[in-house]
């Protein structure tokens, strides 16, 4: 089996990715294994979106719910956790992650399939206005409802536990959000090539052929939907849990934005296009912040540059076109 | 609750009303002409409010400082037109939601950079200050009242332009066939120029006035740029009826919402818990609205095109 320039790409990427705590260990700078973290989860959030705006070519900027529900799933269950009181129902909370990302994917599962089976009835301008629309009304949700922090957000005390393996430890942490990565990514490159996955991209090129061949791009899109926003769900949860806090600006329309930003830094549609964003940015966010207070301005001048001027994202131009339009 | 309340707050939701509209109609209108979605209309919002208060606090007259938040919008909006937005018009909206998102952390930052993180205060102009009496004893602030006079002025000069003049005439035609009136000889550049440098100056116009009621500060644009799209996407994108009747709609279910649910929920439920749960369910509500308008009609009350 020959590599493709592509995939030599990709295995470079997560290689360096993984290997950066390591390294970090070795000199000394624990602080970095913080950030290689960051990047594992937001690339899996960039993941899930992947799935609805690469594929599907449909343009949500509400996705930022998801991952604040994800944040949130964590935050409650883990707050019940700890005081012994029970959840609604009389089910009791939880501080295993297993059990929180279990709940986390049940969670957003019904949401997504809610706000998809709205939106999606809409396109183009339409949809995103309305995915926006609908994680803002999550957002003033999580703001106005004092139970769990209201606008102070929700403080997690002790990270969540996970089977087997002490969490608290940096390192270990790191371990567990990239094996939550690659099997966001492993998900991906499934759905991508399956026959799902092929409806999807056929229905985001010329829904009425698709129509035509007798598949509906209504059920498909919404099921990608839903699908999208558990994984951009779970990585939320991981999120509250290296911050050991969820508050409300995990659903804020920026964090919408910042997910669509990690894309198409990376090369929409692309499997690693979100892990080589994600890299992108917290790297431009870091030596930027660490050069100047005014960081976003000059964030906010190299995206317009990249969209004027660089289509296609950082994959775009190491690994060439896409293969598929 | 008396009737004098009910009206301060049917007001206050006209007043909120027409502050929408007057954004949402230069989005409307952009959208419609030029087929472009602009996150960064919030920026303009910003830029006029921040424009007016600094010639305020400058010159001492609110009335100078109104000229010039029309006037620095309008150049913004010209000036962003003519180096940023011209190049996404043939673009996807991805592309246009990604440049117009940079641009909003290019204006919000660089207004940090040039007048710090504090916020400014501009005062209400002397003429408008003082209360009206309402009917049942109530008094209403005379500026509100006079925000909601500006809007219905706005309104109705906008529908002369747009219906009766030249101008108007170009826009309408830019609407329905860009191609065509560009082959009868249109410049159809400058128009997308104007029509950009119009809908900001209108967005620029409300910021200022709204300034005056809270504080100007930076990000003061975003709350009012994602309800201004809940009233064109309740309206219809590209329709300025629709946007009109979308942000009385918004203004006036928001504002009673907040007042009313509470006092709805406190018949079912303790007060406190009332309080809560009504307060929640308000500041959800118009998302709520615009979810059942879609529902039942998936482009808008009044769609523009077909």
């Amino acid at each position: 089996m020959t590599l493709s320039r592509e995939t030599l790409i990709n295995l470079i990427l997560i290689v360096l990715l993984a290997a950066v705590p390591f390294v970090a260990l070795g000199i000394g700078q624990p602080f970095y294994i913080t950030l290689a973290t960051r990047i594992a989860i937001l690339a899996l959030a960039a993941v899930g979106l992947n799935l609805v705006l690469g594929l599907g070519g449909l343009v949500s900027f509400g996705h930022a719910a998801f991952f604040g529900i994800g944040g949130y799933v964590a935050g409650i269950l883990a707050a019940h956790a700890s005081s012994g009181e029970a959840l609604m129902f009389g089910l009791a909370g939880s501080d295993q992650m297993p059990v929180i990302w279990l709940v986390t994917l049940i969670v957003c599962g019904i949401v997504g399939l809610a706000i998809g089976a709205v939106s999606l009835r809409t396109s183009g301008v339409y949809f995103i206005m309305i995915t926006l629309a609908f994680s803002q009304m999550i957002y003033y949700f999580a703001v106005s409802w004092p139970a769990y922090g209201g606008e102070d957000g929700l403080s997690i005390l002790v990270r969540n536990r996970f089977p087997g393996v002490n969490s608290m430890k940096p390192i270990s942490y790191f371990l567990i959000c990239l094996g939550m990565l690659i099997a966001g990514l492993g998900l991906f490159s499934l759905i991508r090539a399956s026959r799902f996955g092929a409806a999807l991209q056929a229905a985001r090129q010329n829904a009425v052929r698709v129509a035509a061949v007798g598949i509906s791009p209504y059920p498909i899109r919404l099921a990608a939907f839903t699908l999208s926003g558990m994984i951009t769900g779970v990585a939320g949860a991981l999120y509250a849990d290296l911050n050991r806090f969820a508050s409300p600006s995990m659903i804020s329309w920026h964090m919408s934005g910042e997910l669509i930003v990690l894309i198409v830094l990376g090369g929409t549609g692309r499997l690693f296009g979100p892990v080589a964003g994600a890299m992108l940015y917290v790297v431009f966010e870091f030596a930027l912040g660490g050069l100047t207070e005014r960081w976003q301005f000059f964030l906010g001048l190299i995206l317009l540059a990249v969209v004027l001027f660089a289509r296609g994202g950082l994959l775009g131009l190491l690994a060439g076109k896409a293969r598929h339009g | 609750m008396t009737i004098a309340l009910a009206i301060e707050q049917l007001l206050n939701g006209l007043q909120l009303g027409v502050m929408l509209f007057l954004m949402a109609a230069g989005l409307t209108l952009i959208f419609g002409v030029m087929g472009l979605i602009n996150l960064a209309h919030g920026s303009l919002y910003m830029v006029g409010a921040f424009a007016c208060a600094t010639i305020a606090a400058w010159t001492g007259s609110f009335w100078l400082g109104l000229v010039a938040s029309l006037a620095a919008a309008a150049a913004a909006g010209a000036i962003i037109e003519l180096t940023v937005i011209r190049r996404l018009y043939d673009r996807d909206h991805l592309d246009q939601v990604l440049a117009t998102f940079a641009l909003i952390l290019i204006f919000s930052e660089g207004t940090r950079w040039i007048f710090g993180s504090f916020p400014l205060y501009l005062d209400i102009p002397p003429l408008l200050q003082g209360a009206v009496a309402l009917p049942g004893g109530a008094e209403y602030p005379l500026y509100r009242l006079a925000i909601i006079a500006v809007g219905a002025a706005v309104a109705i000069g906008l529908y002369l332009l747009i219906s009766k003049t030249r101008l108007g005439m170009r826009i309408r035609a830019g609407e329905s066939d860009r191609e065509m009136i560009g082959a009868l000889g249109v410049d159809i550049r400058t128009l997308y120029t104007i029509v950009f440098a119009l809908g900001s100056a209108l967005a620029g116009f409300a910021g200022a006035m709204v300034g005056a009621l809270q504080s100007v500060q930076v990000g003061m644009g975003e709350p009012v740029l994602i309800l201004a799209f809940v009233v064109i996407v309740i309206g219809g994108i590209g329709s300025i009826k629709g946007a009109l009747i979308g942000a009385i709609l918004v203004g006036v279910v928001d504002t009673l919402g907040r007042f009313l649910l509470p006092q709805i929920l406190a018949i079912l439920l303790p007060p406190a818990q009332a309080g809560l749960m009504g307060g929640a369910l308000a500041s959800m509500l118009i998302y709520i609205v615009m979810a059942v308008i879609l529902a039942v009609k998936p482009r808008g009350l009044f769609t523009a095109h077909g």
